[in-house]
């Protein structure tokens, strides 16, 4: 996985709450068994139209937006399914940040597992950020993780919150998989207990 | 000490399951059921074979091929290509981890969420995951039963344990009686109606009341299903009788003394009186009708006795827009009443509504009827058990007769991966459960209802309320 440490870029507007897996990238697009490649179905049915041809009016078909690193929206971002290849098909495009006043949980989980920092401001916030965003390549905003802030074009700072032991992971670039197996000796321990505890619970064979 | 404190179900489950805090508060919590199948597993097996990792509980593990296989004429292959890529790969990887897997023309094959219970492998008291959201299904056995993403997937495979934080406690209570006509699917909407789609975000949902408790296993799981769409990390419904006489003879559950000693642990499993719970909902069952959605998430949703919503009542802007999103790409006017709305297709199943009590409710209905011209009607069991229990009872034929198809058992028509989708512009009666743009197949208008009601609008070809079936 990619560190994660700042990040200076362009952020595109999404004002609209309830942003669902299934919008991100449509179920028919996951019929795959790669990571990567997703970036082109990223909002598939609001970028194009049946026919497959760019809709003009959607964000990140405008100039420069095309580039976004970053993506500002409303409410409950990433709803609906488990599915990691929403967070992939973000990636793929190249936005490597979120945010909005909320997420829902599952989604949040796996953009930390991607190295995409998911952040958290409040509403009003988000609404002053998206101001910044609809200036384009005239506003970057610049994501500075250690810090924990947000720096907007103005120069103004604005300080957000994150679990810190996701932070180290982000800053670090580490997998979760390495960090969990440092504790092997405690999960021997918890199977050998459970084969005495639980007793009655049966293995699975076919 | 955590057992001086009146303990939540949740709060029990969770406690028994830390395998290691660390100082930050994030748990190792130790995982004793994993489901995985073929569309979220592949980039996980494949992430384990770069690493040179084993999977550390195969034993734990059960593998099953669900969302993109066809319902129908399964026995000649999968025809679409990239279908047929992910269920080998689902296939060569089983081989290769040695993982046990249900193939897919045996009976025990269906949706993930379904066969897990109908086997005994999900049992109260387990932590369960799975690569899908829907994982919540499980929490109807009284255990705690989450979807991950794929990333943890191969996290589980590995170490057989999460990195997690424990999530908030919230009381979703059900008082009274439902009415004749309404189900639990009814309920769950009316609650997502009430708190919303993020409602329970950061909380695991308990469910309990009298309403609750008279559900059986099936109305539960229906309940725990969509708690995701409510937001929620899982949902629960502490053990009881009901449970355990479900879990008795169940091909994988424990028999005789070992299931003795396991009912005694799980009696202990209910809510300490005096826990406490961050948020409670209350409810009464009796005001209940039969539940329809409108809109695009399973929050936009009234009585079937109700209008469509009129989006120039809603004051906030952001929200007004969305609403007027939502009636333009239904398809719908302000003011309309629901019954008004004429269907094209009907679909019964999914790991919400596919289970054998879902196919009886729908034949009681489809008896004597037959299925209103230009209405294509389908149903879909949620296993191949289900579907054997249902042609034994001959609710295959009772379907037939009245003009429904009755498919092989898969996800199917409700995320439309395999060729069982919506065309553009099609308004369909689904009993599964998320509405979202395009879920069903792109441009395709979903209406989430209850079995019964999926039938009656079958044979209506309109949404029609059941009640008025008799
Ligand atoms: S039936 Fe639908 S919701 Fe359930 S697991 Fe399959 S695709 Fe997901």
């Amino acid at each position: 996985m990619d560190k994660f440490t700042t990040l200076t870029g362009v952020a595109a507007p999404l004002p609209m709450a309830n942003v669902d897996t299934d919008k991100i990238i449509p179920a028919r697009f996951l019929k795959t068994i790669k990571r990567t490649g997703l970036g082109v179905h990223l909002f598939d049915t609001l970028r194009f139209d049946a026919d497959g041809a760019e809709r003009p009016e959607f964000v990140l078909n405008q100039g420069p937006y095309r580039k976004a690193e970053i993506l500002i929206a409303h409410e409950n971002f990433g709803c609906g399914s488990s599915r990691e290849h929403a967070p992939w098909a973000l990636l793929d495009f190249g936005i490597r940040c979120v945010i909005a006043p909320d997420f829902a949980d599952i989604f949040h989980n796996n953009t930390f597992k991607n190295g995409i920092l998911p952040i958290r401001l409040p509403r009003a916030v988000c609404d002053q950020l998206m101001e910044d965003a609809r200036q384009g390549d005239n506003a970057r905003l610049t994501i500075d993780l250690a810090e924990q802030v947000v720096v907007r074009p103005n120069g103004e700072r604005i300080r957000f919150e994150i679990d810190p032991f996701r932070k180290h992971l982000l800053l670090n670039g580490l997998d979760d998989i390495s960090q969990t197996l440092q504790h092997a000796p405690s999960i021997d321990n918890y199977e050998a207990r459970q084969v005495q505890e639980k007793s009655w619970m049966p293995g699975i064979s076919v | 000490m955590a057992d001086s404190k009146p303990r939540t179900l949740f709060d029990k489950v969770w406690d028994a399951h830390v395998v290691e805090q660390l100082s930050d508060g994030t748990c190792v919590l130790y995982i004793d059921r994993h489901l995985v199948h073929e569309v979220t597993s592949p980039q996980a097996f494949e992430g384990l074979r770069l690493a040179g990792r084993k999977v550390r509980r195969p034993d734990a593990t059960i593998a099953v091929a669900d969302h993109n296989i066809p319902t129908e004429g399964r026995a000649n292959g999968i025809k679409e290509e990239d279908s047929r890529i992910q269920v080998e790969t689902l296939e060569r990887n089983v081989v290769e981890f040695g993982v046990p897997y249900f193939p897919i023309m045996s009976p025990q094959q269906g949706i993930v969420h379904i066969i897990g219970p109908e086997q005994g492998i999900s049992l109260p008291g387990m932590t369960i995951v799975c690569g899908d959201s829907h994982t919540s299904t499980h929490g109807a056995m009284g255990s705690l039963a989450f979807g991950i993403g794929t990333s943890e997937v191969e996290h589980v495979l590995a170490t057989q344990t999460l990195l997690q934080n424990r999530a908030k406690n919230m009381l979703v209570r059900v008082d009274g009686v439902l009415p004749v006509g309404c189900t639990a699917k009814d309920i769950v909407l009316a609650i997502i109606g009430i708190i919303g789609t993020a409602g329970g975000t950061g909380h695991v949902i308990e469910f309990a009341g009298p309403a609750i408790r008279a559900l059986d296993m099936a109305g539960r799981m229906t309940v725990c299903n969509m708690s995701i769409e409510a937001g929620a990390r899982a949902g629960m419904i502490a053990p009881d009788e009901t449970t355990f006489a479900y879990v008795r003879g169940k091909p994988y559950a424990p028999k005789g003394e070992a299931l003795e000693q396991a009912i005694d642990w799980w009696r202990s499993l209910p809510a300490d009186a005096g826990a406490v719970y961050d948020k409670t909902v209350v409810l009464d069952a009796a005001t209940l009708a039969p539940m329809v959605t409108w809109g695009t998430n399973p929050e936009a949703v009234v009585a079937v006795t109700a209008t469509v919503p009129d989006p120039a009542a809603e004051p906030d802007e952001a929200k007004r827009a969305q609403l007027a999103r939502m009636v333009e790409y239904m398809g719908l006017v302000p003011g309309q009443k629901m019954t008004d709305l004429t269907i094209d297709v009907v679909f019964i199943g999914s790991c919400t509504n596919g289970r054998i009590e879902d196919i009886r409710a729908a034949a009681a209905i489809a008896k004597g009827r037959h299925v209103a011209a230009g209405v294509r009607a389908m149903v879909v069991p949620g296993s191949g058990i289900v579907r054997d229990q249902a042609e034994a009872e001959g609710l295959d034929k009772i379907l037939l007769a009245a003009g429904f198809e009755w498919r092989e058992p898969g996800c199917s028509m409700c995320l439309g991966m395999n060729p069982d989708k919506l065309t553009p512009g099609q308004r369909c009666a689904s009993t599964s459960n998320r509405n979202f743009e395009g879920r069903q197949g792109p441009g395709g208008r979903t209406h989430l209802v209850s079995p019964a009601m999926a039938a009656a609008a079958a044979v209506t070809g309109r949404i029609t309320d059941v009640r008025e079936l008799g």
